[in-house]
């Protein structure tokens, strides 16, 4: 059986959650994986935080919802942390924008990476990019996706063409992203 | 053509034009307002026309007009939308004129919520207009086959001079996966529109579409044409279902849309535990696939629904034997998960035991 | 040998017209029939019928023709006008159908500015279902729904529904017109066929207003029933032009 990721991305709207969520499922299928994105929509998203859910797989994806059993957990706010940190699988990834979520985890049975987004934003001078730093830590850490495919073929097929000239800023953030969290790596 | 990416409704709205859609008439409604906005942006494009219509009833009845004058046309809905169309619907199917409805379920009755459901099966199928009629009604699983079901129910309409209702939860127009439009899809036969669409007459002839009967025994003999003719037809040929780890199956899941995905994967958590299960997925609502549940392996049909219980009675009287069905839904917008049907699997399979 | 010195215009069926004596459908008819021929669309012309006395409309007009739901012609013209905008395309209407049940259909149709032609039959009366109150029964008037005569507090008002299409921008011509005399006959006739001719230049959307009767459920004779026409429906539906937008008004 080959892996299957269930990736739960959750924050406020603004935070690009939807666009990361995406970001993951373009590059999951320009690299020959099965994919689904569902958004939460309507009211719920209106109230000011969104999610979406994606799986990435090496087989046919039966259920493309999940409430339960999230491999790969991304909170970008603290309501999205306290809503999903239970619902994180043993042995799953909770990636926490730090520079906002200050809870102390008290799960042990989860690999927890603190990846202060608004931070980085700030020192790279742009806070749109903060979808963008997460993503290179969350790619740095479960090896989903590669980053190469997320900068040279998702970011073109979910943005168009006519974003090309914002790819170094994106690539600078990727990286930024992953060495936040590479000494967290276990 | 490579796999894209798009989201359900998106994918709907360009398998229309991908079909030989040119027209589309509808009104805003969650959660199907990517079909319309795509259309209003694409349709011009190929030299089609779109109309924001004042209401379902209007666009319901200039999708008649439309279709009436031999065109491809389309209009898309959601649950408390559907149910203004059914007037229209019943025009539709008397005047026998071509059109394909997309059903995007929320949450009913009444507004109900925005959420996906699937509670709008029996409305799809039976209709609320009045008289004797069939409604095709294509239930896909997932957005390759929206998108299939979408270019198929263009030639069924054709084919048959007749609406199709294309019915979707509304997570399948909400989601995002991968989805090949070059997909083919089944050519059938159509009539020439010479021979009966309103502005393609041959001079000194003339075309009439009938909203009404002249008596009595005229409209007895339509329906008789339509039940032997057109109707026997569809159910003779256009029943469609997927089985899954159904061969040495003693039980079987049975579901449609996304919660035939959900079931799947209960499936597969409930085989890791060594219980002979399978999933029966049926593609249409009507004709509704009976072989299927004539298999006499299966001790019991465990259907799993996002609604209170409506495919369900398919099943019941296509397999004859109540007792050898459950049920398992969740509805208003809420949506089941694996754990919930492995859990009312186990406890159904236990008391069988 | 015989003459003929007076025949149905092309486009009109030989099927004897099945509308009570007296009734005015079967003069506007003609009317429009005869437009249609003079302007030589018999071969382009597509008709909707509606639903009350005139649905047996098929019968009667050799055009292309459809059955619409009742009210609902103004949307099932605009499918076909889209689908084929060389053709033309008209809704003949009674009050009950565009004024009650399709007022919505007929004042989006047009705001729409839609290219097609309405034929409006307003005799104050439901015909086909028995004499009912319409949206345009006048005031004090007798129905089998309100058989002690309308009483708008209790009713409603009529509605003159040329004035308020003319409202819209979306309409280029507007006319209420009636049949209850010769010359009044061939001014209606003089309207019908501007309208359509609004359509064939592509203009935009073309209204006319017959102020009609009903003998049968107004329980007068013909006769009678014109002279009501003349005395309370065009006092209070007055006749003329609403709009005109066309270069021989400006």
């Amino acid at each position: 059986m080959g892996k299957t990721y269930k990736i739960s991305c959750a924050g406020f709207g603004g935070q690009g959650v939807m666009s990361m969520g995406q970001l993951l499922t373009y590059a999951g299928m320009e690299e020959g994986k099965e994919v689904t994105w569902v958004p939460s929509y309507g009211p719920e998203m209106r109230g000011g935080t969104a999610n979406c859910s994606v799986t990435v797989s090496d087989e046919p994806i039966g259920s493309p919802v999940f409430d339960n059993g999230i491999t790969t957990c991304i909170a970008m706010n603290v309501p999205s942390y306290r809503k999903y940190v239970d619902k994180v699988a043993p042995g799953g990834d909770l990636f926490i924008n730090s520079s906002i979520i200050h809870d102390e985890v008290t799960r042990t049975d989860i690999n927890v990476y603190k990846v202060p987004v608004n931070d980085i934003a700030d020192e790279l001078g742009n806070q749109k990019l903060v979808n963008i730093i997460m993503l290179g830590a969350v790619v740095e850490v479960t090896k989903i996706v590669s980053p190469e495919t997320i900068l040279h073929k998702a970011f073109l097929k979910l943005f168009g063409a006519g974003k090309a000239k914002l790819i170094p800023a994106n690539e600078k953030a990727l990286a930024r992203g992953a060495e936040a969290v590479k000494d967290q790596i276990k | 053509m490579a796999r894209v990416i798009m989201k359900g409704n998106e994918a709907i709205a360009k398998a229309a034009i991908v079909g030989g859609c040119r027209y589309f008439m509808g009104y805003p409604i969650t959660p199907q307002n990517e079909i319309p906005e795509y259309l209003s942006r694409e349709l011009p494009k190929v030299g089609g026309t779109f109309i924001q219509a004042e209401s379902e009833v209007a666009a319901i009845n200039m999708v008649y007009g439309a279709g009436a004058s031999g065109a491809r046309v389309m209009t898309s809905s959601s649950s408390p939308g559907i149910a203004l169309k059914q007037e229209g619907i019943g025009y539709l199917v008397h005047g026998e004129v071509p059109a394909v409805i997309v059903s995007m379920m929320r949450g009913g009755p009444a507004l109900g919520t925005i959420q996906p459901a699937q509670s709008d099966y029996f409305q799809a199928k039976y209709g609320g207009s009045n008289g004797d009629k069939h409604l095709p009604v294509l239930i896909p699983g997932n957005i390759q086959e929206a998108v299939d079901a979408v270019k198929y129910a263009f030639e069924m309409a054709d084919h048959y001079r007749h609406p199709v209702i294309v019915c979707c939860d509304g997570l399948i127009g909400q989601m995002m996966e991968p989805v090949d439009f070059d997909h083919p899809v089944e050519i059938k036969s159509k009539q020439d529109p010479t021979e009966w669409a309103l502005g393609c007459s041959k001079p000194g002839t003339r075309n009439f579409i009938y909203g009404i009967s002249d008596d009595a025994p005229d409209c007895e003999r339509r329906n008789i044409k339509n039940f032997e003719g057109k109707y026997a037809e569809m159910a003779a040929t256009e029943a469609r279902w997927e089985e899954y780890m159904i061969d040495d199956a003693e039980y079987a899941m049975v579901g449609y849309g996304t919660t035939a995905r959900i079931l799947r994967t209960a499936v597969q958590e409930l085989r890791k535990e060594g219980i002979k299960i399978g999933l029966i997925r049926p593609k249409t609502a009507w004709p509704f696939p009976e072989a299927p549940f004539l298999n006499p392996n299966i001790k019991k049909f465990i259907v799993g629904e996002m609604s209170m219980g409506q495919m369900v009675e398919d099943v019941k009287l296509a397999c004859g034997d109540k007792s050898k069905v459950a049920f398992y839904g969740r509805c208003g917008g809420m949506i089941p998960t694996p754990e919930e049907f492995i859990d009312y699997a186990k406890k159904v399979i236990g008391g069988a035991n | 040998m015989s003459t003929v010195i007076f025949k149905k215009p092309e486009g009109l069926s030989d099927r004897k017209l099945h509308y009570c004596p007296g009734c005015a459908h079967g003069i506007v008819h003609r009317l429009v029939a005869e437009c249609v021929a003079e302007l030589g669309q018999v071969d382009d012309a597509i008709i909707t019928a509606p639903v009350g006395c005139s649905v047996f409309i098929p019968n009667y007009f050799n055009y292309d023709t459809i059955h619409c739901a009742h009210g609902r012609a103004p949307a099932t013209a605009t499918g076909i006008k889209r689908v084929h905008p060389d053709k033309l395309v008209i809704t003949y209407q009674g009050d009950g159908d565009l004024a009650s049940i399709g007022t919505a259909e007929i004042v989006h149709c047009a705001a729409r500015g839609e290219n097609i032609t309405t034929v409006f039959i307003n005799n104050g009366i439901y015909g086909m279902t028995g004499g009912q109150m319409a949206p345009t029964t006048l005031p004090g008037m007798k129905a089998t729904t309100c058989q002690s005569g309308r009483d708008v507090k209790v009713n409603g008002n009529p509605i003159r529904v040329c004035e308020m299409l003319a409202t819209l921008d979306g309409p280029v011509y507007i006319e209420r017109v009636s049949v209850d005399s010769a010359p009044n006959v061939i001014k209606a006739k003089k309207a019908i066929k501007k309208a359509l001719e609004c359509q064939m230049k592509g203009l935009g959307y073309s209204f006319v207003e017959v102020v009609s009767s009903c003998p049968t459920n107004w329980g007068m004779t013909p006769v009678k029933a014109m002279e009501f026409v003349r005395e309370k429906m065009i006092p209070y539906y007055p006749l003329g032009v609403y709009k005109d937008l066309t270069e021989e008004a400006k």
